[in-house]
């Protein structure tokens, strides 16, 4: 399923800057990493770690220093105008705030056919895969006419996933997508994601801080810290036995739900917290 | 079942949306104002109609005429019916202000969007030009510009459009610049909009508003330069104008008053409609929500026992909260709202409480209601709240503040917003000290001092000294932890103490909650939507669901046998040894959702 022949997306030796050149603040710092078609690719961090500033620059809404990004074996680094306007149609995103992520004076169907209209689509095709897309994502039929203050944040995810996935995207950008709901609603998400990336085959790039949350949705993981990549690989491992100490603190900071599970987690994180402050004394 | 039947985030009940037109219409000063400016406008638009006379034929019988029949507001110093002339000055004065506003906007609105929405070098060439008109004096500009044109009335109007146009700089860019950080204008670039695009279906439709009340403001203002530059002489003398005609007022003003009167009349009515349009307008936008009124009264006296939930699980002497059938609402209008219907729990001193729920399942609303600190428009009754022994249901509001610090303690959500950013942390600490424990100022110091080394800081001098924008969030936690435990209360509430920090500095915030709870002994009552958090922390756990409790009891209990399936879904949506995403491609059923219930009948 993953990892043949060349990747869809392929990160090498990206540095972000912010402030003045060689010497601002480094939210990226030679970061590496590669998603294979049909992949689902895990980005895990603290606030702070550039999981999020790595999404923007492979966007093209992050000012990229050095290194390379290449899709498709097209090196997309440093687009601008219209080849860049023409990548719409291959990566997409999903943000995390379901609230801000949805011009308040569009309808539902404005807001998802869109993409497709700027594309050169006629109203009519267009209004027919946006009612096809609502259905997908499991929205009622009626939503089309409503505005996004009608619907919850759940209901708004499912549509800022549905206007992601309007021009059959081969790769979706998500960051943080479900941090903001609860978590029913959030459980729900996830079922939708892999759901729909059965279905369409497309690639996610799903960033989050939460390590159940990736573990459920994603293939293999990448670990960031103050813009360094500390560790990647088979989300199933990294999220139970990871190699890195810092990948190690994060699992046993996060509290299991389950009292006994969670007393022995706590002994340990304890017991390491004991280790780092001995070691830095 | 039907698929959208999945969804389990429903919002039933979405607010009407009232357009902002709608809402102009309903105050009364926006219609009279509104309808006044329109008289006005129609009176230049019919002027050739309507004027009873030429404005500009001379009748020397009519020189410094009293109104008469004929002529209903009498006769200026060279014999020309007045009223034609204020009739006609209309023309000239809104012909004016529309060349006026239409420049200004031109100028103003294309540069702002333009600053807002590129940033970066656009943004400090344009603003520096908008910065550089506003510090040319405008008059003497004028009055060149009018002696160089020979009174050109369009070029003038133009010029003093000009110099509105800074008006307009500032309001676009700043409303541009709200919303370019909105994630759906980096959707739309993604989306592959170009910028002119994105300008005209993203960024313009959200920032007409404030462009719109700056418009009535600024062609009131317009107006009134105008009338001045007439009133100066600057202007053509054939056409009528109300500036014009005041100048001819003011100098008969001893002998003729009135002729200074009507035109002056005429130019402040206008000014004063356009201005109470702009007013209006400015408060409609504001207010998108109907004012809450304070409920009075105890207004859910049909409130039925039966539908309480929760109970106590100690004795009366052993617990130091009591709550009993706690209700809250609010009042929205004329519309009631509960958000808590009728929920019992206790807890005793040692014992940590975990009120877990989703958003809107009221559990912040009882610690509020605890507090006695529920936001405006929010009320509870309870039968019974006693806090230490004591019966707060009966206390005044005086009383009851007294025992917010000494009694309870409370942690927030949000550290950051919890902190007043213009006080350095060592002043935050120490004035309740002073003010509520009466403390000199030594003592609070060294007090504080303590608590922060208590609560885990190492270099307590710099963070004494610090602003809250200097140490971080997880600092500013144990920081406001600090003050909670100051006046070592027999009860601590926490509302979400972790919800806004990293997973590492939850851990070592939880850390060092359970330890100060253990070490004096305080009840805990914490609030959080995340059932690791419960499990690794609480004694106890109330479930709450919109307003009512699921079920209660102690956290091994819950976990090992929840009795609710909403319970039982909120722990399997905690994704702890969830399968991971390998071992679900591999199972042998190709649709696995995380929820049981959300399945439904449909797998």
């Amino acid at each position: 399923m993953s990892n043949v022949a060349k990747p869809l997306l392929s990160v090498e030796n990206l540095t972000v800057e912010y402030g003045p050149k060689n010497n601002g603040f480094k939210a990226l710092d030679k970061v590496s990493v590669e998603i294979a078609e049909h992949e689902c690719m895990g980005i895990v961090g603290e606030s702070g770690s550039g999981k999020s500033t790595l999404g923007r620059a492979i966007l093209g809404l992050a000012p990229i220093a050095e290194g390379k990004i290449l899709f498709d074996g097209q090196d997309i680094t440093n687009l601008k105008g219209k080849p860049r306007r023409d990548l719409a149609k291959s990566i997409q995103v999903v943000f995390q705030d379901p609230y801000g992520s949805l011009n308040p004076g569009m309808t539902i169907g404005d807001i998802l056919a869109e993409p497709l209209t700027v594309a050169g689509e006629t109203r009519q095709s267009a209004r027919q895969q946006v009612a096809d897309l609502i259905d997908k994502v499991h929205l009622p039929a009626n939503s089309i006419n409503r505005f996004p203050n009608e619907f919850s944040g759940g209901q708004r995810q499912r549509i800022a996933i549905a206007r992601a996935l309007v021009r059959k995207p081969r790769l979706i950008i998500c960051d943080e997508p479900t941090s903001a709901l609860d978590l029913r609603t959030q459980a729900a998400v996830i079922d939708l994601f892999i759901e729909l990336q059965r279905e369409t085959g497309v690639a996610y790039m799903f960033i989050s801080h939460d390590l159940g949350v990736v573990r459920r949705i994603c293939h293999n993981v990448g670990v960031m810290k103050r813009g360094q990549l500390v560790e990647h690989g088979d989300a199933d491992k990294v999220t139970r036995t990871p190699d890195h100490p810092y990948s190690r603190k994060l699992l046993l900071a996060s509290p299991i739900a389950n009292p006994a599970e969670q007393k022995k987690r706590r002994a340990d994180w304890l017991e390491m917290r004991g280790l780092d402050n001995a070691g830095a004394m | 079942m039907s698929i959208a039947d999945k969804i389990l985030d429903q919002k039933p009940n979405a607010p009407v949306r009232t357009s902002i037109t709608q809402r102009f219409f309903q105050r009364k000063a926006g219609v009279t104002a509104f309808t006044i400016f329109i008289l006005v406008v129609l009176m230049a638009l019919l002027a050739p109609w309507i004027s009873p006379h030429d404005p500009n034929f001379v009748q020397l019988a009519n020189t410094k005429a009293p109104p008469s029949a004929e002529h209903w507001l009498g006769g200026d110093s060279a014999g020309r019916d007045i009223l034609s002339r204020i009739i006609w000055g209309a023309r000239t004065t809104l012909f004016g202000a529309a060349i006026t506003i239409i420049t200004a906007l031109a100028v103003g609105v294309t540069t702002g969007v333009m600053a807002g929405f590129f940033g970066g070098l656009v943004d400090r060439v344009f603003s520096w030009l908008s910065d550089a008109t506003q510090a040319i004096p405008g008059m003497i500009i004028l009055l060149v510009v009018a002696a160089g044109t020979r009174s050109n009335f369009p070029i003038l109007m133009a010029t003093v459009g000009v110099f509105m146009a800074p008006g307009y700089f500032r309001i676009t860019r700043s409303a541009t610049l709200a919303i370019v950080n909105e994630p759906y204008i980096d959707a739309a670039k993604v989306a592959g909009l170009t910028a002119p695009r994105i300008i005209a279906r993203h960024v313009l439709p959200g920032i007409y508003a404030p462009i719109i009340i700056q418009t009535a403001l600024a062609a009131g203002i317009s107006m009134g330069i105008q009338a001045g530059l007439q009133f100066l002489g600057v202007g053509s003398a054939n056409t009528p104008s109300w500036g014009a005609m005041m100048n001819e007022g003011f100098r008969f003003m001893l002998t003729n008053p009135t002729l200074l009167l009507w035109p002056s009349a005429a130019l402040g009515i206008t000014i004063a409609a356009l201005a109470t349009i702009g007013s209006t307008l400015a408060e409609v936008v504001r207010v998108r929500t109907p004012v809450v009124s304070e409920t009075e009264g105890e207004d859910d006296k049909d409130w039925d026992p039966a539908q309480g939930t929760g109970a106590f699980a100690h004795d009366k002497n052993e617990a130091i909260v009591r709550l009993k059938n706690l209700r809250v609402f609010y009042q929205n209008g004329d519309e009631q709202k509960t958000v808590v219907n009728g929920i019992s729990f206790d807890v005793k001193p040692g014992e940590v409480l975990g009120i877990v729920g989703e958003s809107g399942s009221g559990k912040s609303q009882t610690i509020f209601s605890l507090l006695n600190l529920l936001p405006k428009g929010g009320k509870y009754v309870a039968d019974q709240i006693e806090i230490a022994g004591k019966n707060v249901n009966e206390m005044t509001g005086k009383d009851r503040a007294k025992i917010l610090g000494s009694q309870l303690g409370y942690i927030p959500q949000e550290p950051m917003s919890n902190l007043d950013p213009t006080f350095t942390i060592g002043h935050q600490l120490t004035e309740p000290l002073r003010l509520v424990f009466g403390q000199s100022k030594a003592e609070a110091t060294a007090k504080a001092k303590a608590l922060l080394a208590r609560v885990g800081i190492n270099d307590v001098d710099r963070v004494m000294k610090s602003y809250p924008h200097q140490i971080s969030g997880g600092m500013a936690q144990r920081v406001l932890i600090a003050g909670a435990i100051a006046g070592q209360p027999s009860v601590l509430l926490a509302d979400e103490p972790t919800t806004a920090l990293d997973v590492t500095v939850q851990a070592e915030v939880l850390e060092l909650l359970r330890e100060l709870q253990q070490e004096f002994g305080m009840a805990l009552i914490l609030v959080t939507h995340n059932f690791g958090v419960v499990a690794d922390i609480c004694d106890r756990v109330v479930v709450m669901r919109e307003g009512a409790v699921v079920e209660m009891g102690e956290v091994e209990q819950i976990f090992a046998q929840p009795k609710a399936q909403y319970t039982q879904d909120l722990i399997d949506a905690s994704l702890d040894g969830t399968l991971s995403r390998k071992d679900l491609d591999a199972s042998e059923t190709s649709n696995v959702h995380i929820l049981k219930t959300a399945g439904g009948g449909q797998k």
